[in-house]
């Protein structure tokens, strides 16, 4: 991603000329990529995210989904620190139990959202560094996308892109599931099949691009029925 | 309860002021400490905000000067307090000693004035972060309450967070005192709450647009039947240690305050400190464009219509020239009942139909021949 090249990423290489004497200070933060999709419809809502876990030009795990469940409605996307990720999505669990105790029933998946935005925000000098985007279905059962920012700010979107490849997706989104920037177009509303389908175009197209997403996709589908999971392959270099 | 266990409020200006270590009121806890405290925690701190002490950091994020060792690292104790005064040495540091790996979202165009009709608030809705749109669609005007609306500017992250603490710290109130706090009230209470964040990179440039009413609650069981009783009802329901010798005074206060104003009420908060009533602000970095539209059209006289355009211009000017503007335009107008929105509107449509106004003046301008 473009961006996060001038945040002094740990693994990356120096430059050759020199600019002299350098200090270098030990940062608590890593940059391990992936890309993260949701797309909300009527009555169902997609999660995806890529598998790769990389470090600078290394790269750790072909196998390390990014997509967490955490109710039977709901499923979190998490890239960028995967320390992070990890540490969060065990927050996140357990204050899902402590409500399922004391309130002796599921949190929906706008509670959970607002949640997470305190939660991340209680960090806010010292961020969980992870873009967070839920997907899941409200209480009406219509598709419902959260995404958030480091810091906890956060909306409810219709479809968002999150992660190394974000700034090229999201156009795209836009132009496809938003019909943006297209003159003369019929709104089709987005069928379920369709949605897959253009979430796997998507997300060859980043693995194309971004040398951060590859490997494999896993597609989190959630309906009434409950979450259904899928792994394609993507390019692997 | 999250938000409630993660801001509690209650005791912040009845706390005696300690000279406790300020680790304890900022809750230094580990992620996995913070899950097991919090149904059982009493803690008084507004927030419990997590301060990296780690000795490779050469400055602390909130460097009041004392965090280094703390005695109790377990829930924080029912004393707690806000720092008394402001330390000897305090670096208003603009670095961030943790060095954040991502930028966050500033850049827009805000802006409120006041008129006859009450108090007019427009927006942009892009949200940038460093160059790149973050959000197309974002909200910088939020509700706080029937008659009081927020503009946001700066971090958004911090702008909903500290919006949602000051809507429910008015809740209280309203629930305490059975009225509303008027808009000034509410910009002082939002102002102290940031204070002790200033020199952090907190970001937070808030306009508060209200309409400060006569009118009590209706919703509380205090009716408005005539000052004497209803002011009564509501002081032994909120006050503690009041004697009956006093009341007669305060009573008179209260039946004073709530005669005096009633009316529009606009307040600019920014989180280093200032706090400004006034009757027209822009805030944000396409403020200066908007400034010059404002002030060409806005005075007092004006009616919702000609407001709501006047705005509209403003923004959308702004946007043209600001490039961290752009996107849609939102406006909110707040009277005597209460606020109500306009229907968001695309400035791409805007630009087009100014393209084709343009286009017909050039025509008449070559049909008539210059003379």
């Amino acid at each position: 991603m473009i961006s996060s090249h001038s945040f002094g990423d740990n693994g990356k290489m120096k430059d050759y000329h020199y600019t002299g004497p350098v200090e270098h200070r030990f940062s608590p933060y890593a940059f391990n990529g992936g890309t993260v999709l949701a797309v909300a419809g009527e009555d169902f809502a997609i999660v995806a995210s890529d598998t790769r876990l990389s470090e600078g030009y290394s790269i750790h795990s072909r196998d390390s989904p990014k997509c967490y469940k955490l109710t039977d409605t709901t499923v979190i996307g998490c890239s960028g620190f995967h320390g992070d990720c990890l540490t969060l999505t065990k927050i996140i669990d357990a204050r899902l139990k402590m409500y399922k105790h004391s309130n002796n029933k599921s949190m929906t998946s706008g509670a959970i959202a607002a949640m997470l935005s305190t939660i991340l925000y209680g960090r806010r000098f010292f961020p969980y560094y992870v873009y967070n985007i839920i997907g899941g279905l409200d209480e009406e059962g219509k598709g419902a996308v959260y995404s958030f920012d480091p810091v906890g700010s956060y909306q409810r979107d219709t479809y968002k892109a999150g992660g190394s490849a974000s700034a090229m997706l999201q156009p795209l989104l836009d132009n496809q599931i938003g019909f943006k920037n297209m003159e003369g177009v019929q709104h089709v509303p987005l069928t379920k099949d369709k949605a897959v389908q253009l979430v796997k175009d998507v997300f060859i197209s980043a693995a194309e691009r971004d040398v951060y997403t590859g490997d494999a996709l896993r597609i989190c589908v959630i309906t009434k029925e409950g979450i259904n999971e899928q792994t394609i392959a993507l390019r692997k270099d | 309860m999250a938000l409630q266990d993660l801001c509690n409020f209650q005791d912040f200006f009845l706390d005696s002021v300690t000279t406790k270590c300020s680790s304890e009121l900022f809750g230094k806890k580990t992620g996995c400490d913070y899950v097991t405290g919090l149904p059982f925690s009493n803690s008084t701190s507004l927030f419990n905000f997590y301060i990296p002490v780690a000795e490779y950091l050469a400055e602390n994020p909130i460097n009041f000067g004392q965090i280094s060792t703390i005695e109790s690292s377990s829930a924080v104790s029912s004393e707690d307090s806000f720092l008394p005064s402001l330390p000897t040495s305090f670096p208003l540091s603009s670095s961030e000693s943790v060095p954040l790996p991502f930028p966050m979202s500033h850049g827009t165009t805000t802006l409120a004035f006041m008129f006859q009709g009450g108090v007019l608030a427009a927006a942009d809705t892009r949200s940038s972060c460093s160059g790149l749109v973050a959000c197309p669609a974002s909200q910088k005007i939020l509700p706080i309450h029937s008659h009081l609306v927020g503009t946001t500017s700066g971090t958004s992250a911090d702008c909903a967070l500290w919006k949602r603490i000051l809507a429910r710290e008015l809740r209280l109130y309203q629930l305490r005192h059975g009225r509303r706090i008027s808009t000034g009230g509410a910009a002082k209470l939002l102002s102290h709450m940031l204070h002790p964040f200033k020199g952090t990179e907190l970001c937070v440039a808030a306009t508060l647009c209200g309409w400060d009413g006569g009118e009590v609650d209706g919703g509380a069981k205090i009716k408005m039947t005539g000052c004497g009783t209803s002011v009564d009802t509501s002081l032994e329901t909120a006050s503690l240690a009041k004697t009956q010798s006093s009341s007669p005074t305060i009573k008179e206060c209260f039946s004073r305050k709530r005669s005096s104003f009633s009316g529009p009420s606009l307040c600019y908060v920014c989180s280093d400190g200032t706090r400004l009533q006034g009757k027209l602000f822009s805030v944000g970095s396409g403020s200066p464009y908007a400034y010059s539209i404002l002030d060409q059209g806005v005075q007092w006289g004006l009616t919702v219509d000609e407001a709501t355009s006047i705005a509209r211009e403003a923004v959308y000017r702004a946007t043209h020239r600001d490039a961290y503007s752009g996107n849609c335009v939102d406006v909110y107008h707040i009277s005597s009942k209460g606020w109500t929105r306009r229907k968001r509107e695309d400035l791409k449509e805007e630009y087009y139909r100014e393209k084709e106004r343009q286009e017909r003046r050039r025509e008449r301008q070559d049909v008539t021949p210059p003379q």
